[in-house]
């Protein structure tokens, strides 16, 4: 039966799904442990107040909206490079767009969530609803996310369909056995047999009631594939959804970027009221969502034992477009503080003088250490652009950028234009446990995912390999000799 | 209708800070305590700030008392995401205490940092808490949200309706802030801009007059005579 031998593709990615190990679930309880810290300091603030953190007046802002930027910043990874992949048809895109569309997903229920953590009166959110006004950037921020959100869910469910279908057909033939073993049972040809599913519907009403508990996994994935069975019509239908989607998505995210800056670029405060400040944040957003896909592809490539998919190409190709960024960052970072600098006004000066020489200099220097030197260093060359070489300039990166976006919020808020006085911000113990808790929420998020559904997207490989095929065998063509 | 507006002679302030105290009194703004005041928590809807500039032995100390400057074009008003805050007829700034979701993006937006945040529930020691203002519309505020100084706009509410009971028409003398009434040196003065006669308005045309960070287009209505 062909249904019995599994490509080697599909026996390593379907595998994880099947099988977890010991370690991975003391992983998963490490992260679990920090997530607890998390809960548990954010009810402390709950039933406190924000006095818990290190915020005061003026410096009203701190770790949180760092926090809450860095991770729209990383939301950027998936879906916008995914899209611009896809759309200019780079093949080697095929193995890491699924793994890119996950991080954007939870790197924006993340980030949305930061918002939610800062907020003095949470139980007042509706109030941005109903008595929301567009004057305010906070709004604009509040809309394209919600967009982003919805449509990036979408983005990452719509190819996913062909998968979740197959993923149903396998479990299927666990029904009523309770062995959660290979699915082996499933008779006829492909994906595609509607008579199968009805028998299979039949035979769960027999079994036990809880039947739907037992079998969550294929009720689940016979819910989400949404009756899929791989018709010319469905795949017609998918293909222009997905290229839709990947075209409407590319100016959302933009938008979402640049709203986010201009929380900051809409306020009359030094070195923030800059109108370099929104393209520079969608810059930065990129690099470090490319750094983020780094660090997690290879991290899932290693768990998952999917070398043989996401190889020296995938490396080679993001890591040259890592260094890309990287040079962007750089001339950005060097064009917004050239013009400060040169200038003479005081206020901007007091600000920039704080991150040069003063108390934030350590902060700025790392930072240009970790976003262009490190970067530069690493991938210059080709030898650089192995798993290793990106993984310590991905590290850098994520730091770094975490960085950048703290020295662009503190210093501006320490140095008020009034300038009576200097504030200080030192964040407590609450504000850093929070950001682990978001960080190992990410991380398990992330990872849970990837236990239920497939890392790497097996169609549209399988799709990438056959056209490959095709394209061998018509070069073969091409080069024979005439007869 | 009247354009509320305040002068501050400098030459006149001495720093007793007893306008600080008076509002405090008049507002119920919580007392911080020695711990929070030195974490910048402090709640002062009036505070005298101390521009020290040069250093030892040519240190010039200027002394400015700070409310609300009351913007006519207000930073604060246009960030707000729920319109909880706004500048109401009378060109007063206000915040709707139960609205206000805590954001603290108008606090971010001032550039004078007269936006005050509640990062607890406010307290007072048993003993002041007896000599709360017992009118309900400075009743404390909860935690979480921002206050900020009103130019003690319920003042001009009693003012209105004692006016009305007297059976005279409300004249702008018939309101004062706090912090003005109980200005040791009278070194303030509070009227109406609009009204060519108030004197608020002939000094706030004086050649000594000028605007915290005026070049920033906020346009206070809160005036300062230049010292010296």
């Amino acid at each position: 039966m062909d249904q019995v031998r599994e490509s080697d593709l599909e026996r390593a990615v379907l595998n994880p799904l099947r099988h977890t190990t010991m370690p991975f679930w003391l992983v998963i309880a490490g992260l679990g442990a920090l997530v607890a810290l998390m809960v548990v300091v954010l009810v402390r603030q709950w039933v406190l107040g924000l006095g818990v953190t290190g915020l005061s007046r003026p410096v009203y802002w701190g770790i949180y909206i760092t926090n809450f930027v860095f991770f729209i910043g990383i939301s950027h990874a998936g879906t916008l490079i995914s899209a611009i992949l896809r759309v200019t048809q780079a093949e080697w895109r095929r193995p890491i767009t699924r793994i890119a569309e996950a991080i954007t997903f939870f790197a924006l229920i993340l980030g949305a969530m930061q918002i939610l953590i800062d907020l003095g009166r949470l139980d007042r959110v509706l109030n941005v609803v109903i008595f929301g006004r567009f004057q305010s950037p906070l709004l604009w921020d509040v809309t394209c996310i919600t967009l982003y959100l919805m449509s990036s869910t979408l983005y990452l469910y719509l190819p996913m369909i062909p998968d979740l279908a197959r993923l149903r057909d396998r479990w299927a033939g666990n029904l009523g056995t309770g062995d959660w073993g290979l699915g082996t049972g499933v008779r006829g040809q492909g994906s595609g047999d509607r008579g199968q599913e009805s028998t299979v519907v039949r035979r769960s009403s027999f079994v036990v009631r809880s039947s739907w508990l037992r079998h969550w996994r294929y009720h689940l994935y016979r819910v989400l594939a949404l009756g899929w069975h791989g018709s010319a019509e469905q795949v017609r239908r998918l293909e222009r959804g997905i290229g839709i989607m990947a075209i409407l998505i590319i100016p959302i995210a933009v938008s979402v970027h640049t709203v986010v800056s201009w929380i900051f670029g809409m306020m009359m405060q030094p070195m923030w009221h800059s109108t370099i400040l929104g393209p520079y944040f969608v810059v930065g957003a990129i690099f470090s969502g490319i750094a983020m896909l780094f660090l997690f592809m290879t991290l899932i490539r290693k768990m998952w034992h999917l070398e043989r998919w996401i190889g020296p190409k995938q490396y080679d190709y993001l890591g040259l477009l890592l260094l890309v960024m990287s040079a962007f960052w750089g001339y950005f970072t060097l064009a917004e503080y050239l013009t400060t600098g040169y200038g003479t006004l005081i206020h901007e000066q007091a600000v920039l003088q704080a991150k040069l020489s003063g108390e934030y200099a350590p902060w700025f220097y790392a930072m240009l250490f970790l976003n262009f030197i490190v970067p530069f260093a690493v991938l210059i060359r080709r030898k650089g652009r192995t798993p290793t070489g990106t993984v310590i300039a991905s590290a850098a990166i994520a730091v770094g950028m975490w960085i950048e976006r703290f020295t662009i919020i503190a210093p501006t808020l320490t140095r008020p234009s009034l300038g009576y006085e200097r504030a200080i911000y030192a964040p407590t113990f609450t504000e850093i446990a929070m950001t682990a808790g978001s960080l190992a929420l990410f991380a398990m998020l992330f990872l849970l995912f990837f236990k239920l559904f497939p890392a790497i997207s097996v169609w549209e490989v399988e799709e990438g390999e056959h056209v490959a095929a095709v394209r061998r065998k018509a070069e073969e063509l091409m080069a024979a000799p005439q007869i | 209708m009247p354009r509320w507006g305040m002068i501050i002679d400098l030459d006149k302030c001495f720093a007793c800070q007893s306008c600080t105290a008076a509002c405090r009194m008049e507002n119920n703004t919580p007392p911080a305590g020695p711990e929070q005041t030195g974490r910048d928590r402090a709640i002062l809807w009036n505070e005298v700030l101390a521009f020290v500039n040069g250093e030892y032995p040519k240190v010039e100390v200027l002394l400015v008392p700070r409310p609300c400057q009351q913007c006519d074009n207000p930073p604060c008003v246009h960030v707000c995401p729920v319109k909880a805050t706004y500048k109401n007829e009378e060109g007063i700034v206000l915040v709707d205490y139960d609205r206000c979701i805590g954001c603290r993006m108008c606090a971010v937006a001032c550039p004078y940092q007269v936006r005050y945040f509640n990062w607890y529930k406010p307290e007072w020691p048993a003993g002041m808490r007896q000599h709360l203002n017992p009118d309900p519309e400075v009743a404390p505020r909860p935690k979480g949200v921002i206050e900020k100084c009103t130019f003690c706009i319920q003042r001009l509410r009693h003012a209105r309706e004692k006016a009305d009971a007297e059976g005279r028409p409300f004249n702008a003398a018939d309101y004062q802030p706090a912090c003005v009434q109980t200005c040791t040196g009278h070194a303030r003065y509070f009227g109406d801009l609009d009204d060519p006669n108030s004197l608020v308005y002939q000094l706030s045309r004086s050649p000594r007059a000028f605007r915290l960070l005026e070049e920033m287009g906020t346009q206070p209505k809160v005036y300062y005579l230049k010292q010296g």
